[in-house]
C-alpha cells in the first residue's frame, strides 16, 4: 500500500531548499528561509516521533525501492527505537545551528546556508538507511559539506584542521567499504541491512569485518587513540559546525556499533568487547586529564567529549540491557548538552573573541542569565542528578558494575573527573572577580539566542527527571539488538 | 570472401570508414581559409562523430563480425565506441578558444584527432592481434603529431619527442611479442589462440616470454609503472584538449585490448600473468598517489593522478569474469566524464598572459566565480572517489568485483591509497575555496567550453546517483557471450 513517505520527506526536505536559496537575495532573507526550512523538518521529526510506536523493536515508516537492482542496492529507509532519537536530535539541532550562525557567520552565507542544509539531509540519511550502500553514500558524503564548513568558515588553523578531519575520516570510512562489500558477499550478496543481520558468518570473516568496521566507527567517535582530529575540528570549526560534529556527528560512530557491528556481528563483539571496553575506560580517564588540563575553551569541551564518548562506547560493549540503554541515553544527552555548551562558547567568543579561560571572570555579573544556563548545561555534562546525564550516566556505570568491577571503578573516576573539569571551568569562568574583556561588557543573551537555548535546557530537566517516555522509545529496540547479540 | 561478405564487412565496419573519410574531408576543408574556419572544423567533426555515433547505434542491435572474423561489432567494442565518441566530442568542444589563442589553429588538427579516434575505434573491434597492432599505431602516430602540435614551445616538442621515441620501442616491443605468440599458436586470432593455449601442455618459458613482451608493450600504453615515465611529461607538454583527450580515449583504447587480448586470448595462461598484472597495479596506485602530492603543476598532478587511476583499473582485469570486465569499463566510462571534466577546467583558466596550469593558480576561485568552482569541486570529488558522485560508484564496483574473487587485501590496499590520492585532490579544493584570491579571474569560457563542462558535470553527478543503467549496459556490453573461456581468470 502506498504510504505517505515520512522518512522521504525529513531527509530530503533540507536539500530541498537549497535550489529555493538560489531565488532569494540577501542574507537576511537566505538565513530566514534556512530556518524555516530546517523548522519544518523538525516539526516532521516530532510528528514521526509521536507517531512511533515505541512498543515494536520492528523498523517503522518503511520505504523501497530499487536503485541498482542488478547489485541488489536498494533505497530503503525506515526507523527504530534507536534511530527514530537521533533523527529526531538531528531535526532538533538543525535549526539551532541556523540560529547559532545568525550573525556569526557574516561571510557567503548563501554558500553557508547551503552546506549546512546538504549536511543536514545527509545526516538524517545515515540514520534512516537500511541498505549498506545507501548508508556509506550518506556516510561517505557527508565529508564534503563538512570538510567546506570547517575548511571556510573557520578559524585561524581551519585548513590544516579541515584536512585531517577529513583524511582521518576517510582513511577510516575506506576499510568499512571493504568491510561491507565482504559482507555483501558472505551474507548472500545483499545490502539489506535487516537481511545482513540475520546470517550467521563465520568467525573469521567476522572478526576482519569487526576490526575493520572498529577503525571507522573509532574514528568517527571518536576512541582514543583516534581521537586527536577532534580537538583541531572543534577548535577551529565555527559553532554551527562545532554543534553538528559533538552532536550528531559523534554520535554516527557509536550508531555504527549498534546498527551493525553489535547484531552483525555478535561473536566478533564479545570476542573484541575487552579491547573495546579498554579502550573505553582509557578514553574515560584521558579525556577527563586532559580536559583538566586546557586553557581554550573549545578544546576543554572537545576533550571532555572525547571522555563523554568513552561512556557510551563502554555502555555498549558491555552487553546487558543497563549499559545499552544508558549507552543509547547518553548519546542522546551528549548530542543536548554538548551542543548547547559549543553554542554557548560560540555566544560568548561572539561577543569578545577569546576563548582563553584565563580571559575571563565574574561572568555572572556581567551577564547573568547567560551564566545561569551555561551553569545548567555544565550541571548536566557532570550528570548531577536532576539532569539528563546524570540518567545516563548512572544506567552506564549500573552496566558497567554488572560486568566487571574494576571497569565500573575507572568509570566512577572518570565520572569524578568530569565534576572536577567543569565545576574548575564554572569556578574559572563564572564566579570569582570580574574580568575585563575588550573595550565594552559583553551582553546577555537576546531573544534569538534564548530561542536556541530554551528547547535544548527543556531537554536537559526533562530527561534528567522523567526519562521513561525516551527510555520506553528505544527500549523494545535495544532488548532485540541484546537478543541479537547473545544469541537468546 | 564473395561479394555479400565483402559487402556486409563494409557495412559493419562503416562506423570507422566515416570517421576516416570524413578526416579526409576535413583536411581539403581546412585548405579553404576563412575566419570562421575554426567553428566550420569542428562543427563538421561533430557532425561526423554524430553520423558514426548513428550507425553505431544501428549497428549494436547484434554482434557482427566481418573480414573473415578479425573485425568484431560487439556490445564491448560499441561501449569503448561510446566512449571514445564521448571524449572526441568534448576534446573538439574544449579545444575551441583555446587553440586559437594558442596560435594553433590549423586543419590537421581536428583531422588528426578524428584519425586518432579511427585507430581507436579499430583497436576496440579487433579480434585479431594484426588488426589490434594496426588501430594501436594508426591512434599513436595522430597523437605524436598532437602532443607536439605546440611547434614554439620547447616542452611541447620534448613531449613529442619523448612520445614518439618510446612509444615506437614499445610498440616493437609488442610487435615483438606477437611474433612470438604467432610462432608458438600459429594464429593472431584471439579465439584461436585462446583453443590452442588451452588446447596444448602448459605453456613454456617461451610464451611467457611472449606474454612479457605483450604486457611491457600493453602497460605503456595504459601508463601504469614502470614505463610510466612518459606519462608526466607528454601530459604536461602537449596542448591542454590533447592531454584530456590522450588521458582518456587512448587509455580506454588501451584497457579495451588489455582487456580482450587477457580476459579472452590468453585467460588460459592466467596463472602466467595474473602475479605480474597484480604487482603492476598496486606499484601504479602507490607511485602515482604519492608522487602526485608534490606537483604544482596541474596537468603534471593530472598526469599522476591518471596513473594511479590506471593502477586502480588494472585491478578490474585482475578480478576477471563477467563483473570484472563490466567494472573496467563503466570505470572507464566514468573515468571519461570527470577526467575531461576537470582538464575543461584546466583549458577553462588558460585566457590570455595566465597559463593557468599551476594548481596555485585555482587560488581563491570560488570567491569570484561559484558556479564553476563547483563544478571543478565535483570533478575532483569524483576523482577522489567520494559519494554521492560517479567516481565512488566506479571504485566501487571494482571492489565489488576484487572481493567477489577474494582478493580482499588488494581491496585494502588499493582503498588505503585511494586516500592517499584524496589529499591532493582536495588540496585544490582547499585552494579555491579556503584562500582569498591573489588576482582577478578571466576565464575563457565560450558556449563550447561551457556545454563540455555541463555535459562532463552531468555524467559525474548522472551515474554517481543512478548508476544502474550504465552497469546494466556494461555487464550486458561485457564480452560474455563473446568470451572464449569467460571465468578462467579466476584463480
Amino acid at each position: 500500500m502506498p504510504e505517505f513517505p515520512l522518512l522521504s520527506l525529513i531527509i530530503f526536505l533540507p536539500v530541498a531548499g537549497v535550489p529555493l536559496l538560489m531565488l532569494v537575495r540577501g542574507d537576511t532573507a537566505v538565513r530566514w528561509l534556512t530556518l524555516a526550512v530546517m523548522v519544518a523538518d523538525f516539526l516532521l521529526a516530532t510528528w514521526l516521533l509521536l507517531a512511533f510506536d515505541g512498543s515494536s523493536p520492528a523498523m517503522q515508516f518503511r520505504e523501497d525501492a530499487d536503485w541498482i537492482p542488478r547489485l541488489g542496492i536498494a533505497y530503503a529507509v525506515g526507523v527504530d527505537g534507536i534511530s527514530v532519537l537521533f533523527v529526531f536530535l538531528t531535526a532538533l539541532l538543525g535549526w539551532i545551528c541556523v540560529l547559532a550562525s545568525w550573525t556569526a557567520i557574516d561571510t557567503r552565507v548563501k554558500s553557508f546556508m547551503t552546506s549546512l542544509l546538504v549536511m543536514q539531509t545527509l545526516m538524517l540519511g545515515v540514520f534512516c538507511a537500511l541498505d549498506l550502500f545507501l548508508f556509506y553514500v550518506f556516510w561517505e558524503a557527508m565529508l564534503v559539506p563538512m570538510y567546506v564548513i570547517i575548511g571556510v568558515w573557520g578559524g585561524k588553523n581551519r585548513i590544516y584542521a579541515a584536512f585531517k578531519f577529513f583524511l582521518y575520516t576517510l582513511a577510516g570510512s575506506l576499510l568499512f567499504l571493504v568491510g561491507i562489500v565482504v559482507l555483501y558477499f558472505e551474507g548472500g550478496e545483499t545490502f539489506d541491512i535487516l537481511a545482513l543481520m540475520g546470517q550467521d558468518y563465520g568467525f573469521t570473516v567476522q572478526a576482519w569485518v569487526f576490526l575493520a568496521f572498529l577503525v571507522a566507527f573509532a574514528v568517527k567517535v571518536p576512541m582514543v587513540p583516534f581521537h586527536t582530529w577532534l580537538p583541531d575540528a572543534h577548535v577551529e570549526a565555527p559553532t554551527a559546525g562545532s554543534i553538528i560534529l559533538a552532536g550528531v556527528l559523534l554520535k554516527m560512530g557509536a550508531y555504527g556499533f549498534l546498527r551493525f557491528s553489535l547484531p552483525m556481528l555478535p561473536e566478533a563483539s564479545q570476542y573484541f568487547a575487552p579491547l573495546v571496553l579498554a579502550l573505553s575506560a582509557i578514553a574515560i580517564v584521558y579525556g577527563g586529564f586532559l580536559a583538566l588540563a586546557q586553557e581554550d575553551l573549545k578544546k576543554l569541551i572537545a576533550y571532555s567529549s572525547v571522555s563523554h564518548m568513552g561512556f557510551v562506547t563502554l555502555g555498549l560493549f558491555t552487553f546487558n540491557a543497563n549499559g545499552l540503554n544508558g549507552a543509547v541515553l547518553q548519546m542522546f544527552n551528549h548530542g543536548i548538552t554538548t551542543g548547547a555548551l559549543f553554542l554557548f562558547i560560540g555566544l560568548i567568543y561572539e561577543r569578545t573573541h577569546t576563548r582563553r579561560i584565563s580571559d575571563y571572570g565574574g561572568l555572572m555579573k556581567i551577564v547573568p542569565i547567560y551564566t545561569l544556563f551555561l551553569g545548567l548545561f555544565s550541571l548536566a555534562s557532570m550528570a548531577v542528578p536532576g539532569t539528563n546525564g546524570f540518567v545516563g550516566e548512572l544506567l552506564v556505570l549500573s552496566g558497567a558494575f554488572g560486568s566487571n568491577m574494576a571497569l565500573g571503578a575507572v568509570a566512577i573516576l572518570g565520572a569524578m573527573l568530569g565534576a572536577a573539569y567543569m565545576l574548575r571551568l564554572i569556578r574559572r569562568v563564572a564566579l570569582g572577580p570580574v574580568v575585563e574583556i575588550g573595550t565594552q561588557p559583553p551582553w546577555d543573551v537576546n531573544g534569538r539566542e534564548l530561542a536556541a537555548i530554551l528547547p535544548l535546557a527543556v531537554f536537559v530537566i526533562w530527561v534528567g527527571f522523567y526519562p521513561t517516555p525516551f527510555l520506553d522509545v528505544m527500549g523494545p529496540s535495544l532488548d532485540h539488538l541484546l537478543i541479537q547479540v547473545l544469541g537468546r | 570472401m564473395d561479394q555479400q561478405a565483402i559487402i556486409r564487412s563494409i557495412i559493419v565496419s562503416s562506423p570507422e570508414i566515416i570517421v576516416i573519410l570524413g578526416a579526409c574531408l576535413l583536411l581539403f576543408v581546412a585548405l579553404m581559409k576563412n575566419k570562421h574556419q575554426m567553428t566550420i572544423l569542428t562543427g563538421l567533426s561533430l557532425a561526423i562523430i554524430l553520423l558514426a555515433a548513428t550507425v553505431t547505434a544501428v549497428l549494436s542491435s547484434a554482434p557482427q563480425s566481418a573480414y573473415g572474423g578479425i573485425f568484431v561489432v560487439d556490445g564491448f567494442a560499441n561501449f569503448f565506441k561510446a566512449v571514445f565518441y564521448l571524449a572526441t566530442a568534448l576534446t573538439l568542444l574544449m579545444s575551441g578558444r583555446y587553440v586559437v589563442e594558442e596560435g594553433i589553429a590549423e586543419g590537421e588538427y581536428h583531422a588528426l584527432i578524428l584519425f586518432a579516434l579511427s585507430g581507436m575505434m579499430i583497436m576496440a573491434s579487433g579480434r585479431d592481434l594484426l588488426v589490434i597492432y594496426m588501430g594501436l599505431e594508426l591512434q599513436a602516430l595522430s597523437f605524436y603529431v598532437l602532443a607536439g602540435y605546440l611547434r614554439r614551445d620547447p616542452k611541447s616538442n620534448e613531449a613529442a619527442l619523448k612520445y614518439v621515441i618510446l612509444g615506437a620501442v614499445s610498440s616493437g616491443i609488442f610487435l615483438y611479442g606477437l611474433s612470438l605468440v604467432y610462432g608458438l599458436t600459429g594464429t593472431t586470432e584471439l579465439t584461436g589462440i585462446a583453443v590452442a593455449l588451452s588446447a596444448n601442455e602448459p605453456p613454456g618459458l617461451a610464451f611467457a616470454l611472449a606474454i612479457l613482451f605483450l604486457i611491457t608493450g600493453l602497460v605503456f600504453k595504459v601508463g601504469a609503472v614502470p614505463f610510466h615515465m612518459w606519462v608526466p611529461d607528454v601530459y604536461e607538454g602537449a596542448p591542454t584538449p590533447i592531454t584530456a583527450y590522450l588521458s582518456v580515449a587512448s587509455k580506454a583504447a588501451a584497457f579495451a585490448i588489455v582487456l580482450r587480448i587477457f580476459l579472452d586470448a590468453l585467460a588460459p595462461a592466467a596463472d602466467i600473468w595474473i602475479d605480474a598484472i597484480i604487482a603492476i597495479a598496486v606499484l601504479t596506485m602507490a607511485l602515482g598517489s604519492f608522487v602526485a602530492l608534490v606537483q604544482s603543476n596541474i596537468k603534471r598532478m593530472l598526469a599522476y593522478s591518471s596513473i594511479s587511476h590506471a593502477g586502480f583499473a588494472l585491478l578490474g582485469i585482475v578480478a576477471g569474469g563477467p563483473d570484472g570486465v563490466a567494472s573496467v569499463m563503466l570505470y572507464l566510462l566514468i573515468y571519461a566524464f570527470m577526467n575531461l571534466g576537470i582538464f575543461a577546467v584546466v583549458v577553462m583558466m588558460r585566457s590570455g598572459e595566465v597559463r593557468g596550469d599551476q594548481i596555485e593558480d585555482f587560488t581563491g576561485l570560488a570567491t569570484d566565480h561559484p558556479v564553476w568552482a563547483l563544478l571543478t569541486l565535483i570533478f575532483l570529488f569524483s576523482l577522489a572517489g567520494i559519494p554521492p558522485t560517479a567516481g565512488f560508484f566506479a571504485k566501487f564496483y571494482i571492489l565489488m568485483a576484487l572481493v567477489q574473487e577474494g582478493y580482499v587485501a588488494l581491496a585494502v590496499i588499493a582503498v588505503l591509497l585511494s586516500a592517499v590520492a584524496a589529499f591532493f585532490y582536495i588540496r585544490i579544493v582547499m585552494l579555491m575555496y579556503m584562500s582569498p584570491p591573489t588576482r582577478r579571474f578571466d576565464l575563457a569560457l565560450t558556449p563550447s567550453l561551457r556545454l563540455a563542462l555541463i555535459v562532463a558535470g552531468v555524467g559525474t553527478i548522472g551515474i554517481g546517483l543512478a548508476p544502474g543503467w550504465f552497469l546494466d549496459q556494461a555487464l550486458g556490453a561485457g564480452f560474455a557471450e563473446t568470451l572464449a573461456f569467460a571465468g578462467g581468470v579466476s584463480p
